[in-house]
């Protein structure tokens, strides 16, 4: 069994950690689907910004609550983990005062978790985008 | 499904001649827009961008990603409709 692990171990290549490993997810992070543009895979970069800057902006545009950091309970930090994925959109809200208002309807309280849906898609979309620049995926 | 465009510029602002209040004007423009969706429609354009993501970031080729992208538009909409019914049937 051992034998094998270390078979298998010495078998793999090792990822490279490169410039591109490092630049792809930070620049997807801050503009969703960008880190797959700098890569050159255009189609998939513009779905991934159209989709989750959508999400994002509907959220907004339904009067949807941006979580901050220090939010106390135990679900406004899980929804800040969310809201913080959208990176660039995060910190734009954060900067304009938008998504601050109170939930005054119940599609608002759609709109707060098409926000944190699109973060959380962010993330996916910046793990992909990792993927793209070790080689693991094309 | 109701959409709302630009509500409550404040008209100050847009008379006023420097450029960072010609900005937040702007920004204020934006602000004001509300989407109001009914149940249907939220989860019809969750689905629809969330099975886009879905799609590209789970599968290598476009062609997988197409296939992969439409199975998960479909489970999300046939499970918002199950899960309806199933509730209505509990209500009853």
């Amino acid at each position: 069994m051992a034998n094998s692990t270390t078979e298998k171990s010495k078998a793999a290549p090792a990822e490279q950690i490169t410039a591109m490993a490092v630049l792809a997810p930070a620049v997807g992070w801050l503009i969703p689907g960008a880190g797959h543009m700098i890569q050159k895979r255009w189609i998939r970069g513009i779905l991934l910004l159209v989709s989750i800057v959508t999400l994002f902006l509907l959220g907004l545009a339904m009067q949807g609550r941006i979580y901050k950091a220090n939010g106390g309970d135990i679900l406004d930090i899980l929804g800040f983990i969310g809201d913080v994925g959208a990176g660039g959109l995060y910190l734009l809200s954060l900067a304009m005062d938008w998504g601050q208002g109170a939930i005054a309807f119940a599609t608002a309280d759609y709109g707060t978790k098409f926000m944190i849906v699109a973060g959380l898609l962010n993330f996916i979309a910046i793990a992909d985008a990792y993927h793209i620049a070790i080689g693991k995926k094309q | 499904m109701r959409i709302t465009l630009p509500l409550g510029r404040n008209n100050e602002d847009a008379f006023s001649h420097q450029p960072s209040a010609i900005s937040s004007t702007f920004f204020a423009g934006i602000h004001s827009v509300t989407i109001t969706l009914n149940h249907f429609s939220a989860a019809l354009v969750f689905s629809f961008f969330a099975s886009i993501v879905f799609g590209i970031t789970h599968r290598d080729n476009a062609r997988d990603m197409v296939r992969y992208g439409a199975y998960c538009f479909v489970m999300f909409l046939g499970g918002v409709l199950v899960a309806g019914w199933a509730m209505w049937v509990l209500k009853r």
